[in-house]
């Protein structure tokens, strides 16, 4: 720990200037926005008027349905698969792995369209169902093609937490209860799901934030009787003035923080401290054969369901004519010149506002990383806790505060604020700082401060230490930081679709929204989608080998 | 040093990003049609960089409003004839002197540009069903001709329609229904329609993807959408029924704008023969508004001019104009938000006919009252009282509060009728 120095302090006050510029400000601006009147006294009559409209009760009603049923079947896929992976030794660990990244590689409404083509009405699956069966399965219809392609979507992050902390749980711990006479599902009910229980809620509620507050998949599947889709239809044809929208923004706003903290005072009041850690790993049963097969099947049946939507969309991009048939009748890769003819502005706009808003992320996460951890600046954690809060905050509500917050705002050179790319670098990097933060923090605390200090006895100074030893050190969690940043920002949609005021600065999310608008542009949107999850994928994998080729004693480079 | 490297990174991008003599056009066109436009009109004024804001009609109005003097958008450009007339009486165009001589001012008797002067028409556009061919073979259906087609139980769940409210083509194609057949007749044919429909669409571009690719048989399109997806291949089929409205889709400088000089040069081009030719091509199949074009045409290319197509309606814009935004929220409260009951009802009705085998049943003629008479009458649309609520400022708070207890009202009433409908037809004898 060092001195607090006025460098330091500048830097402390300028990172909290920006977040409580392009955070706090903008959120509050909403809050007030709900419960101000018109002469800006405080009212509550919005929100009455919210509860008096039975839509707006009935879209709150189904934001939740969609949002717990999502929760339930992600479960329900993943909780098998995880505990497949931990407890049983047989080699399909690697397939359960792809399938926890996967599905994160694809927007989630990118994956709709696909999704209709193939799960549909007259969809692919629905087509021979009825051939064969005479029947068909309303997979798609309304709220159920929602839960059904957030389900896909977002399974893997129950599937990830669970599986960490499942593998956390040492075997002494089963070993005790089992040498007090415990067993089968007495010994999973006592001992088994309690520790396991932390990391199963982080992931529930994390499923449950990303699917209240999603706006690209119901508006992509036409269904508008839910929260999100219902704030931005009334903001974007009512206008900026509707304060019914608002209403809505706080709604979101409160049962994202409410989740998440939720989750985090269970997971702290539950956290079983475990004392000997690392050494016994959990024990690993063979499969019996019909437990393999069991497992197989399983894992057989949801790699099929997750590849579908990339499989779907493909097929999409590579179709002339897909209509009314199980698959495409002719292929062409028209659509892909299509794309690069018109829409490589958009490929580029995709680069530019994510690579500068993951630049700005790392730069922010290793700075406030420094701070908490290597000062004693008061309140620095602060910081932390506000970038945390980020993370809860739904991309509508940002893009919203946004809009009304820098309305009229006027920069030199850059114009007017809400209608420039320097919008959508700032409310990308403000959603996705949380990542990098994390991402530089892990990297900050595996750097030895005693490496710093026989820098500083060497004679270095501050800046010199921070830029020549810590920096290079936390490369590569720096770089997984970005990576993560990007890849994220890369597939955001809520934010985008109201930002962007022109075609010229869309980038490719909002393209392949765009085109999806039309006959004509089914082809192309999917084509661009396919470039999308393809940049994602590559950028994930890259991320992914970063981490695991840079342990934290890795000596570092002459310069970095 | 990372802060000096964005600092330069934003430094290098800023001029490419700052565009001089920009003109920029909201519109709710698809992509192919801007994509054409911006290419072929940039080839000719190599200064001017045409810059395209994607929005639907109501979305794009309520942009334009916004925006303050001097930052607006140049060019207003879409299909709905009654948003340029929302915008007129909100004195957000500004009239355009110049234009072509070779088009005509009239196409049968309905003013191809405004009288006024502020906005012109573009390219003609009429309503009519779409269909996807092997959808009704699949399903063994007929092929439907005129509205009233769409009605018959026999196509209950095949249909597709999206919201007036979301799209302005769908408000003119109720509106031309409406004005065509009279309020009650017409809102009893978009209730059956739409108690028929499958899905009522978030955006009118739904619909005829849907039609497209097989999710639905049959939909409520623009003409273009449907010319253009059967241009492009896909087995689909278009009709104009005979209520149908023959109107321009308009193009409109807007009041100021940051560059009005560049926003009328885009306007000539759109109205000159080149820009006129561009709508021939296969992906876009939009209907010129200057005759001569048409000679230029593949065959069997539809001719509003030389009355290939029937228009029985004269669409009245100032009828549609005056009582557009209660139609839009008479139409979400009854139908959009509560189609999932609408539908019910339509599909206890339907079976009931055919227990019934055409035997008169009083609780049947009564569960048809309930659910196809609309919940606001002939006499009460004409109250100048209810107009004037829905048109009055969005931040008078009496008002707002009034129109939302109006308007849940109307939800409330078709929700009760609906349910009551199912009850009346499940017991009807």
């Amino acid at each position: 720990m060092t001195r607090v120095t006025p460098g330091v302090v500048a830097v402390a006050l300028a990172i909290a200037a920006f977040l409580l510029a392009f955070l706090v400000v903008p959120v509050a601006t909403v809050v007030y926005t709900a419960f101000s009147n018109a002469d800006g006294g405080f009212t509550l009559a919005h929100f009455s008027a919210f509860a008096g409209i039975s839509l707006m009760r009935e879209s709150f009603a189904n934001s939740l349905y969609v949002a717990g049923m999502t929760v339930l079947f992600a479960s329900l896929l993943a909780v098998p698969l995880a505990y497949l992976t931990v407890r049983f030794q047989f080699r399909g660990a690697v397939v359960i792995h792809t399938l926890g990244v996967l599905p994160l590689i694809m927007p989630a409404f990118v994956g709709a369209a696909a999704m209709q083509l193939l799960f549909g009405r007259s969809g692919s699956l629905n087509l021979v169902l009825n051939d064969i069966f005479g029947f068909t399965v309303p997979l798609m219809e309304g709220l159920n093609g929602v839960i059904f392609v957030e389900t896909l979507h977002y399974f893997p992050f129950v599937l990830l937490n669970l599986a960490a902390s499942l593998a956390n749980i040492d075997t002494s711990m089963e070993e005790a209860g089992q040498n007090l006479g415990s067993s089968g599902f007495r010994l999973f009910r006592k001992i088994v799901l309690p520790l396991a229980l932390p990391g199963y809620i982080a992931g529930a509620s994390l499923v449950f934030i990303k699917v209240f507050d999603d706006l690209g998949t119901p508006l992509v599947l036409n269904v508008t009787n839910m929260l999100a889709p219902q704030a931005y239809l009334r903001v974007t044809s009512i206008g900026l003035e509707d304060p019914i929208g608002y209403v809505i923004c706080v709604i979101l706003v409160v049962f994202s923080i409410a989740a998440m903290g939720g989750s985090w005072w269970f997971v702290k009041r539950r956290d079983f401290a475990i004392q000997s850690r690392g050494g016994v790993s959990a024990p690993r049963r063979r499969l019996t054969r019909w437990q393999a097969v069991l497992a197989y099947g399983w894992i057989g049946a949801v790699l099929l369901l997750v590849l579908s939507p990339h499989l779907g969309l493909l097929l999409l991009s590579l179709s002339k004519v897909w209509s009314f048939t199980v698959f495409p009748e002719q292929f062409t890769l028209a659509h892909f010149a299509t794309v690069f003819e018109d829409s490589t502005r958009m490929i580029y706009n995709t680069f530019l506002y994510c690579g500068l808003a993951a630049l700005l992320d790392v730069v922010l996460g290793t700075a406030i990383a420094y701070l908490v951890l290597r000062t004693k600046l008061p309140g620095r954690q602060l910081l932390d806790h506000m970038v945390t809060v980020a993370l809860a905050m739904p991309g509508l509500v940002l893009g919203i505060g946004y809009l009304r917050t820098f309305r009229g705002v006027e920069l030199p050179f850059i114009g007017p604020l809400t209608a420039s790319w320097l919008i959508f670098v700032l409310a990308y990097s403000v959603r996705r700082l949380p990542y990098a933060l994390r991402s530089c923090m892990a990297a900050l605390s595996q750097v030895h401060v005693s490496l710093e200090e026989a820098a500083e006895n060497m004679g270095a100074s501050r800046w010199r230490t921070v830029t020549r030893i810590v920096v290079p050190l936390m490369m590569g969690g720096i770089l997984a930081g970005f990576v993560i940043s990007f890849v994220t920002a890369a597939g955001e949609i809520s934010e985008t679709i109201l930002l962007t005021s022109r075609e010229s600065l869309a980038p490719m999310s909002y393209g392949i929204y765009l085109y999806m608008q039309s006959i004509a542009g089914r082809g192309p949107g999917a084509a661009l989608g396919v470039i999308a999850v393809v940049l994602i994928g590559l950028g994930t994998w890259f991320s992914h080998r970063i981490v695991a080729s840079r342990s934290p004693h890795d000596v570092p480079g002459e310069k970095a | 040093m990372l802060a000096s490297r964005i600092a330069f990174a934003a430094a290098l991008l800023a001029p490419a990003l700052a565009l001089a003599d920009t003109v920029t056009v909201v519109t709710s066109f698809p992509k192919e049609l801007t994509a054409a436009y911006k290419k072929a009109y940039e080839a000719k004024h190599p200064g001017d960089k045409l810059e395209i804001l994607n929005k639907n009609t109501a979305a794009g109005i309520a942009y334009v409003r916004e925006q303050p003097v001097g930052s607006r958008p140049e060019v207003f450009w879409a299909s709905a004839p009654d948003a340029f007339e929302v915008l007129s009486s909100a004195k957000l165009l500004q009239k355009v002197d110049s234009g072509n001589p070779a088009i005509p001012d009239k196409v049968g008797s309905y003013p191809i540009n405004d009288p006024d002067g502020l906005y012109k028409g573009q390219a003609l556009a009429g309503y009519g069903i779409m269909w996807n061919t092997r959808y009704l073979a699949a399903n063994k259906l007929p092929t439907p001709k005129e509205w009233a087609d769409l009605a018959k139980p026999v196509y209950f769940s095949h249909v597709a329609v999206s919201s007036p409210s979301r799209s302005g083509t769908t408000h003119l194609t109720v509106e031309t229904i409406l004005q065509g057949e009279g309020w009650n007749k017409g809102w009893a044919q978009l209730l059956a329609i739409s108690g028929n429909s499958a899905a009522i669409t978030e955006r009118s571009f739904g619909v005829p993807d849907g039609v497209s690719n097989g999710q639905f048989g049959i939909g409520l399109v623009i003409d273009f959408f449907g010319l253009a997806a059967k241009n492009s291949g896909m087995p689909v089929e278009f009709v104009y029924p005979s209520v149908t409205a023959i109107v321009p889709a308009n193009i409109a400088l807007v009041a100021g704008a940051k560059s009005p000089e560049g926003g009328k040069r885009f306007i000539q081009f759109a109205l000159s023969e080149e820009g006129q030719m561009l709508l021939l091509q296969k992906d876009i199949s939009r209907l010129p508004v200057m005759p001569t074009i048409y000679a230029k045409a593949p065959a069997g290319y539809p001719n509003p001019f030389s009355g290939s197509i029937q228009a029985k309606v004269n669409f009245d814009t100032e009828l549609s104009e005056s009582r557009y935004y209660v139609v839009v929220a008479l139409f979400d409260q009854m139908i959009t938000f509560r189609h999932k009951e609408l539908a019910q009802a339509t599909k206890a009705i339907w079976d009931a006919e055919k227990r019934l085998g055409g035997k008169a049943s009083p609780q049947l003629d009564e569960a048809r009252k309930l659910t196809f008479t609309p919940v606001v009458d002939d006499k009460q649309i004409a109250d100048k009282a209810l107009l004037a609520l829905f048109k009055a400022d969005k931040k008078d708070e009496a008002a707002s509060k009034q129109k939302a207890k109006v308007e849940e009202e109307w939800a409330s009433k078709a929700k009760a009728n609906y349910a009551r409908a199912v009850e009346l037809a499940n017991g009807a004898k």
